[in-house]
């Protein structure tokens, strides 16, 4: 279906190719997923099946690709439309029109269907993907998982024979994740259409995948079964990782693979007492009765929460829960209608924006809104003006967050766990005693989420309150001492890290749920207690 | 005899652009306020009976609202730049005694009861052109009047679609970035703020538009367009001479006292002009179109109400001029001529003969886009 011939990507101003003499097959009917870290060429792989690579973005390929028999040298993406159906990172920028059912139309319009062709299949294609109801809603006011579902849809009225997704997942709370997951197998399963895919969060998709492509980041890609590349360095997912601690073998992929097997290993561990929770410090901030309200939505429904200085607190919740419009209030730069905020005997509302932010700072979800010069180094000088802190400060900072970050770079041309670092150390010079963080996981690699729930847990036992807003439960489960859930508005449950996850099907780790009823939680946990000889 | 109900559906948008462009030149036609009056209500009592429950439909009474404060500032401009020799002096402002390069502009002075009047009529006329386009606008979907554009223009409507969606969305960038920069106590004003608040939001806004065109690429837009050049030539300067007479048509259609040739001469050379070209240009063009609205009865009548009413008034106004536009000098109270107001009474049929919208239920499963925000 997919062939790529000794296919070389260099992109204009680069020093190596991105892809280098890359030679694959994909058979039709396969759900690929392809692996590796931030900048090693995923998107370019993917970019080169419909021919965005090089047509759209620049740049020169050698070699040949070729989709259902056609050469993409001579075939530009719009002339592949029929064949290949892609769906990027955000599906929101992707959409050409305003409800559901006129953006299932679009691509057949361009393809010219007859009129009754295109009827048939849009609804065929909203039954398809469970969206009869929405079809015509507006596509801006739908939830995350039900817009990834959308641009699904979008190219699947098309009957493309091969779907490429970019990162369908990386947006959303678990349960949309699956929704969305849950459709993507319905379509190889029952239309045989081939999917690659690529994704950060393989605790989500390895179980799906039927081969994996890995992309060390020399410009090679290595491809073979999912359980055969696990036992190489590609990055693996939970699950495999406590397999390899466990010595199983084959590796399991799947929580269920795991659970079978790990008699033997509950049984060892019943013994080692779980290693006694942190003590919190004095009470950093106290949130009495935050209403947040849009017009007649609320948001935020009078919650009264309390943070600790060195705890880390996990928020989470559905999309639009209200986690963001929580963090803004708590901060005093969003809205809040009602209730109040004390941070050591002051209101960050009331007071001044500069003082507001030595109180509390926020890194907000789009953080790159943060940064608005030419280099990372003028940023940096920037902010130790705005935070009346000696010259340097900031840069030290950050070179503490992520040692040797080039000055000179465009901070658009950071990765996004280096402009996290950037942003952060912006935030941290003010020195604030309670550090709010809105999603940070987004789009971060493992090795970026690891560097980064390092930084939060070293921030936490300097006497910060951490607050972390996110989808990520492994994240949550490596990071935080204590889990917020919040749904719609409201608070409905708050404990130890260990106690919330481990009761909730949608939040528990994947360790949490091979060792249940035990209560561990990540792997090195167990690694830690299967170290300390009983 | 019982008429049959039609199944509620929308209109034809062009259908709702003709009637409303027909009442739109019926109402330029004529000075007389009482007509005008006929005629706003006509507008509005269609608009309140026939318009659907989608947001642009309540944007109506903003169009009225607009109406009338155009109305105002011509009164106010009138009776404080007017050079009132004769006539009813209603009151006297203070006059300003202007520099010799200012000679020829009198500020303030006496205001007459004539001046006043001929501000309102001529506001009213502005005023209920205004209301016209805003009737279409409320009643047909603005983007599904882009879609029905000939398959030549198709890029043209594209384009506007994306600009109307990218609209909304570069507020919301300024005003997430705006509340960002707070974040960090950065100034928000003066040059600094300016650049702070700009440079993120166009960044954010080519980044967009990039995806954008990545995703319209892959899904198809622009398919099999390779005509030749010449042709793509040749419907690019057919298109735009034919507009061109269109517009001066227009122009001597709806001002009375332009030569008669430049109404219909233009109009019909543009008309014919155009035609070509978007014939031309079509047959490069393989493109479908999803539930196209279909041109059935209703929208031969809607758009037939629209056309009668304008041809009766200019043609009336070749009749008798007096009657359309009453008399200021002497001032005199405004008749109500039979003919014209029957011509404008037409315009109200089509609040029976066009079907009833449909309504949508709504389905309020999904959250409003502010939480996400």
């Amino acid at each position: 279906m997919i062939r790529l011939e000794h296919v070389t990507v260099t992109y204009p101003d680069a020093t190596a190719p991105v892809l280098r003499d890359v030679d694959l097959h994909l058979p039709e009917g396969e759900l690929c997923l392809v692996l590796g870290r931030t900048g090693t060429g995923k998107s370019t792989l993917l970019g080169t099946v419909n021919g965005l690579v090089p047509h759209f973005t620049g740049g020169t390929l050698a070699g040949r690709v070729l989709v259902d028999g056609r050469d993409t040298r001579t075939h530009p993406p719009r002339e592949l439309a029929d064949v290949v159906g892609v769906v990027g990172q955000d599906p929101l920028a992707g959409f050409v029109t305003d409800t559901v059912e006129e953006e299932l139309a679009y691509g057949m319009e361009q393809l010219a269907l007859p009129a009754d062709v295109m009827r048939k299949r849009v609804e065929e294609t909203l039954d398809l993907l469970g969206l009869a109801e929405l079809r015509s809603q507006p596509l801006r006011d739908l939830s995350g998982g039900q817009q990834q579902r959308a641009a699904i849809g979008a190219v699947l009225t098309c009957h493309p024979r091969i779907l490429v997704l970019d990162e369908p997942t990386s947006a959303l709370d678990p349960t949309a994740a699956e929704e969305v997951l849950g459709a993507v197998t319905r379509l190889v399963h029952d239309l045989g259409v081939t999917v690659l895919m690529a994704e950060h969060r393989l605790e989500r998709v390895l179980q799906y995948a039927d081969r994996v492509l890995f992309l060390p980041g020399d410009g090679t890609v290595r491809s073979g079964l999912p359980a055969e590349m696990m036992t190489t360095d590609a990055p693996a997912p939970p699950v495999v990782e406590l397999g390899r601690l466990a010595g199983w073998v084959p590796l399991p992929l799947s929580v269920r693979d795991a659970r079978r097997r790990a008699a033997p290993l509950r049984q060892r561990l019943e013994t080692v007492p779980p290693s006694a929770p942190r003590r919190p410090g004095p009470v950093a901030l106290r949130a009495d009765g935050i209403v947040v309200r849009y017009g007649d939505v609320l948001a935020v429904r009078g919650i009264d929460l309390q943070l600790r200085g060195g705890e880390v607190c996990a928020l989470m919740g559905r999309n639009g829960a209200g986690k963001s419009s929580l963090l803004w209030a708590l901060q005093g730069s969003g809205r809040r209608q009602a209730g109040a905020v004390d941070v050591a005997g002051r209101d960050p509302a009331t007071v001044p924006a500069a003082e507001a932010r030595a109180l509390v700072g926020l890194v907000p979800q789009s953080a790159a809104d943060l940064l608005y010069l030419d280099t990372v180094g003028a940023e940096l000088a920037q902010a130790d003006r705005e935070s009346t802190q000696a010259t340097g400060s900031t840069s030290s900072l950050l070179d503490e967050l992520m040692p040797g970050l080039p000055r000179d770079l465009h901070p658009r041309d950071l990765s996004e766990g280096q402009r996290l670092a950037l942003v952060l150390a912006v935030q941290l010079v003010a020195a604030p005693a309670v550090l709010l963080l809105d999603e940070p996981t987004r789009g971060l690699d493992y090795r970026a989420k690891a560097r980064l729930a390092d930084v939060l847990r070293r921030l936490a036992s300097s006497g910060k309150a951490v607050v972390v807003s996110t989808h990520d439960v492994e994240f949550v489960a490596t990071v935080s001492d204590r889990v917020v859930v919040l749904a719609d508005g409201d608070v409905v449950a708050d404990g130890p890290t260990g106690e919330v996850v481990l009761s909730s099907p949608t939040f528990a780790p994947q360790v949490a749920k091979i060792l249940n009823p035990q209560p561990w939680l990540t792997v090195a946990e167990v690694a830690a207690a299967l170290e300390v000889p009983a | 005899m019982r008429l049959i109900e039609p199944l509620p559906r929308a209109l034809h948008p062009m259908a709702w652009w003709l009637w409303a462009l027909g009442l739109a030149t019926a109402a330029s036609r004529t000075t007389n306020p009482l007509l005008i009056a006929v005629l706003v209500a006509v507008v509005a009592y269609v608009v309140v009976s026939r318009r659907g429950d989608a947001p642009w439909a309540r944007a109506f009474s903003a169009y009225l609202v607009l109406g009338l404060l155009v109305v105002a500032i011509r009164v106010v401009f009138n009776a404080l730049l007017g050079a009132a020799d004769d006539g009813h002096v209603l009151f006297t402002l203070p006059s300003v005694a202007l520099p010799g390069w200012a000679k020829g502009i009198d500020l303030g002075g006496p205001v007459t009861a004539e001046e006043i009047l001929a501000a309102v009529y001529d506001g009213l006329r502005l005023a209920a052109l205004i209301c016209c386009v805003g009737a279409a606008n409320a009643l047909a979907n603005p983007k599904r009047a882009l879609r029905s554009l000939p398959p030549a223009l198709y890029e043209i409507g594209s384009a506007v679609v994306v600009a109307l969606t990218l609209a909304p969305q570069l507020v919301e960038s300024v005003l997430r970035v705006r509340r960002a920069r707070r974040l960090r106590a950065a100034p928000q004003k003066g040059l600094h703020g300016l650049r702070a608040i700009a440079l993120p939001v166009l960044e954010d806004a080519l980044s967009r538009s990039l995806l954008l065109a990545a995703a319209m690429d892959s899904r198809g837009y622009g398919r099999s367009n390779g005509a030749p050049l010449r042709l793509r030539r040749t419907t690019s300067a057919l298109v735009l001479t034919g507009l061109l007479g269109l517009s001066l048509g227009l122009y001597g259609l709806l001002d009375g006292t332009a030569p008669r040739f430049l109404g219909g001469g233009a109009l019909a050379v543009g008309i014919a002009l155009s035609c070509a070209g978007l014939a031309l240009g079509g047959r490069r063009v393989h493109r479908s179109t999803y539930r196209p609205d279909p041109w059935r009865g209703p929208e031969w009548l809607v758009g037939g109400c629209g056309v009668a009413c304008a041809l009766v008034m200019v043609a009336a106004g070749g009749y008798d001029p007096l009657l359309l536009h009453p008399s200021l000098y002497p001032l005199l109270w405004p008749d109500l001529p039979l003919l014209p107001l029957g011509a404008i009474l037409v315009g109200v049929l089509p609040a029976w003969l066009a079907p009833r919208p449909e309504r949508r239920v709504a389905t309020r499963g999904a959250r409003p886009a502010a939480v996400t925000a």
